[in-house]
């Protein structure tokens, strides 16, 4: 058919795909991360080399930079979070910026205040960043078109969770040097996982071959025009082999609302157990985006193993997310050191 | 607003291209209308001169298309209960302007359109209103699923159809029981096909966009499954069953082979159905793209235009769904479902059948009138002489961009905003009056907007 959707100027609203032009030497491309999808390689690149710089800047004993000083960063959380929010408020505070704490339910949302005028009250008070987690996809987006202020999205609904899908690769690329060519498996609900999108492209765009698994009730149901790997059977998923296996956290309200029969059939049919986990390839990881439910998708004695790369994730989430807010905000990567 | 008759009455629209698919009417030629405001004749052009017409208005439609007065069967024009998103005042007027002079407005108000008081509410208010307007009654009491509301009552009142358009009937028993009574009155019952349990929490079409977003999907078979249940139970009943909005391949396909059935169904679909597609949902998920049913793929879109071409959808009917602006501001999931459709209509059609050569212009204005007149029942939607002298002039080739401030509809949340439109409205004509003229503005009550969008 013809298609129609011929945009005029009018339509074209910002959002966070790349713009065309090539952005200066050293600099993102992107003018707010939304998510992975789209994202070029140079700019995921860009990340993982700035946030190495400033994963040696945490070993320090002073880990504080200056680069942010004057910045303010809101980090306007509408879900219960705490590893993200503290992982990113922890790398505002490492950046120097002056941060500012919004959760929703201690707040005027209760009240009946749109998403709109609540960012637009806290950016007239001069804020620069907006770390948003909303339970709705595209609520960082709908911040873009919003407001004038820098969006990162720490989580949005069952659509991505980019630093999350940054910090995994980041632990891959940089035990193995390089992403290109390796088989990463992502075990569970994939229906409602913002960390396995966000994986997946990301994954996809440095080059990796990525294979997914799990219940075919958790599935989005066209997950294999996704250009990806698609199993519901966990040992055909191992048996081409894996360079690492990413376990995503299975809630157990899924067994409540009849996506699983049984926490014991979903651990029994798809828990990492250390029969699975040797099947890895030389050199392969265990990942897990927390928090785990030992013995359910994934047993203990896998989770602090010799594969078991999961607190390395945590550290490296703090290096990644200040990369991106650095980045974001203007920051040429390597980072430098004013002062520090 | 001001009552009909306040408008000037027209005498005559010369030289334009008539075209009437009711008569099989296509070519140049003047139409007279008469002093009560009927259709008088059609004959070719007689150079006839302004005076011809005695004191009536002359429209010269020299280059313009003349037709009968569009018919929308499916709007939603929020009196009472939201009359700060549209009346059926505005909501007349904004369809005036897109052509439609009759409309034809679901019951799912606040109180809904379930009874008797409430119907003759509704025409009370039309009375103010610029082009005609026809209640659909609510199938259950106050929508609610549980029993029958009072059908006969509301037919007598003026009722054309009975849907509880927003939702299906999700009893079969409940709609089995509303067909059969209706059936006896002949009036057609007009279902939102959808299964509530397989739509759940969704609110885009369930694809390979929404797997990517990460937004709960509707699938296509939550339409289907329900059309063919309630086909099944027209072929039983007898009654006649309009299936509103059909948004899917699958959907095209089952009303086309009960039609082949000899099965009483008749079929609408809306402009937005037949160009928009989910992965526009995926620029920057604009909830002005939110809609129920959802926008699907492009095999659909594909489908639903053959459908039209074809006849296995009868109508165009525009699903006019007006939401105040601070509504659809903010996040996808949390907006209401819905977008306005009367003043974009034509521009919408032209672009995705006519400019995509689906088809062609008697076969298009048969969609938009002498159809849907067909499906209710209506006295409307044609040219023949001593008919209603409801009419259209439109001027195909004119250019205009869509924005909140050109549309006149209390709400201004439509997909199409800074989309270049072919096809305007020049005139329309009601009952032989005048009610609206692009050049000298619309002569109804401006339509007040307490928000306007920052597009």
């Amino acid at each position: 058919m013809d298609q129609s959707l011929t945009m005029t100027d009018a339509q074209k609203r910002p959002g966070g795909a790349p713009p065309e032009a090539a952005a200066p030497e050293g600099r993102l491309r992107i003018k707010h991360l939304l998510g992975l999808e789209g994202v070029c390689r140079e700019d995921l690149e860009l990340i993982f080399t700035t946030a190495r710089s400033f994963k040696d800047i945490l070993d320090r004993p002073i880990k504080k930079v200056p680069p942010l000083r004057g910045q303010t960063v809101v980090n306007l959380f509408y879900e219960p979070s705490t590893r993200t929010r503290i992982s990113f408020e922890l790398a505002e505070k490492r950046l120097s910026a002056d941060v500012v704490n919004f959760t929703a339910s201690a707040s005027s949302v209760t009240k009946g205040e749109s998403l709109r005028d609540t960012v637009k009250n806290i950016l007239a008070m001069k804020t620069d960043v907006v770390v948003i987690r909303h339970p709705c996809p595209g609520a960082p987006h709908f911040l873009t078109r919003a407001t004038d202020a820098i969006i990162l999205n720490a989580g949005d609904g069952a659509h991505e969770h980019p630093t999350q899908g940054l910090l995994d690769i980041y632990t891959m690329w940089e035990r193995w040097g390089e992403v290109k060519g390796k088989r990463v498996l992502i075990v569970g609900d994939i229906l409602h996982s913002r960390v396995a999108r966000s994986n997946i492209w990301g994954l996809l765009t440095m080059g990796a071959t990525v294979a997914v698994v799990g219940p075919a009730t958790l599935m989005p149901s066209f997950v294999n025009d996704l250009g990806i790997e698609v199993f519901t059977d966990m040992d055909k998923a191992l048996a081409p082999g894996c360079d690492a296996i990413n376990c995503l956290r299975i809630q157990r309200e899924r067994q409540s609302s009849d996506f699983l029969p049984s926490m014991r059939e979903y651990s029994r049919l798809y828990g990492v157990d250390a029969r699975r986990a040797a099947s890895l390839r030389p050199g392969g990881l265990i990942m897990h985006p927390g928090p785990m439910n030992r013995g359910v998708e994934i047993t203990s004695d896998v989770a602090d193993g010799s594969h078991s790369v999961i607190l390395d994730q945590v550290t490296n989430g703090l290096a990644v997310r200040m990369a991106a807010l650095y980045l974001l905000c203007g920051g040429t990567a390597p980072a430098r050191e004013e002062g520090a | 607003m001001i009552a009909r008759e306040a408008y000037r009455s027209v005498g005559l629209i010369r030289s334009g291209r008539v075209i009437d698919p009711a008569s099989g009417f296509d070519g140049v030629a003047d139409v007279h209308i008469d002093e009560r405001g009927r259709v008088l004749r059609v004959e070719k052009p007689s150079g006839a001169r302004p005076a011809d017409a005695g004191p009536h208005a002359v429209i010269d439609a020299a280059g313009k298309i003349v037709a009968p007065g569009f018919i929308d069967l499916h709007v939603h024009l929020r009196e009472p209960g939201r009359e700060d998103e549209e009346t059926v005042a505005t909501g007349s007027a904004a369809g005036v302007k897109g052509g439609f002079t009759t409309v034809c407005c679901m019951p799912n108000t606040e109180p809904a359109i379930a009874d008797q008081e409430t119907v003759r509410f509704v025409l009370d208010r039309a009375q103010a209103a610029p082009g005609r307007v026809h209640p659909i009654g609510a199938i259950t009491r106050d929508r609610e699923g549980k029993s029958l509301a009072q059908i006969s009552d509301m037919i007598e009142a003026g009722a054309v159809a009975f849907s509880d358009d927003g939702a299906p009937v999700a009893s079969a028993g409940l709609l089995r029981r509303a067909m059969q009574y209706a059936q006896m009155f002949n009036v057609p019952i007009v279902e939102h096909c959808e299964v509530p349990e397989l739509s759940g929490q969704g609110v885009m079409h369930e694809g390979v966009i929404s797997s990517k977003l990460g937004l709960k999907g509707i699938p296509a078979a939550s339409e289907e499954i329900c059309l063919a249940r309630d086909i099944a139970l027209a072929r039983e009943t007898g009654c006649h069953l309009h299936a509103a909005h059909l948004s899917t391949k699958g959907s095209v396909e089952i009303v086309r082979r009960a039609k082949s059935e000899g099965i009483r169904v008749t079929a609408e679909v809306t402009p937005h159905h037949l160009i928009l597609t989910d992965d526009i949902i995926a620029r920057d998920f604009d909830p002005l793209f939110k809609v129920n049913p959802p926008l699907r793929t492009a095999a659909d879109v594909e489908a639903l235009r053959e459908g039209l071409r074809d006849g296995t959808i009868d109508c165009i009917a525009t699903d006019h769904a007006p939401h105040a602006w601070q509504e659809k501001d903010g996040e996808f999931d949390l907006a209401p479902f819905g977008m306005v459709g009367l003043e974009t209509a034509l521009g919408v059609c032209i672009r995705a059948l006519i400019e995509s050569r689906v088809l062609d212009w008697p076969l298009l204005i048969a969609c938009l009138t002498q159809r849907p007149a067909a499906a209710f029942h209506l006295d409307a939607g044609t040219i023949k002489p001593g008919a209603p002298a409801d009419l259209v002039v439109i001027d195909p080739d004119a250019k205009w961009t869509v924005t909140a401030d050109n549309l006149i509809s209390k709400s201004k949340n439509s997909p199409f905003l800074g989309w270049e439109l072919n096809g305007v409205v020049t005139a329309a004509v009601v009952d032989g009056r005048l009610v609206h003229h692009a050049n000298g503005g619309h002569s109804a009550a401006a339509s007040a907007s307490s928000a306007r969008p920052r597009r």
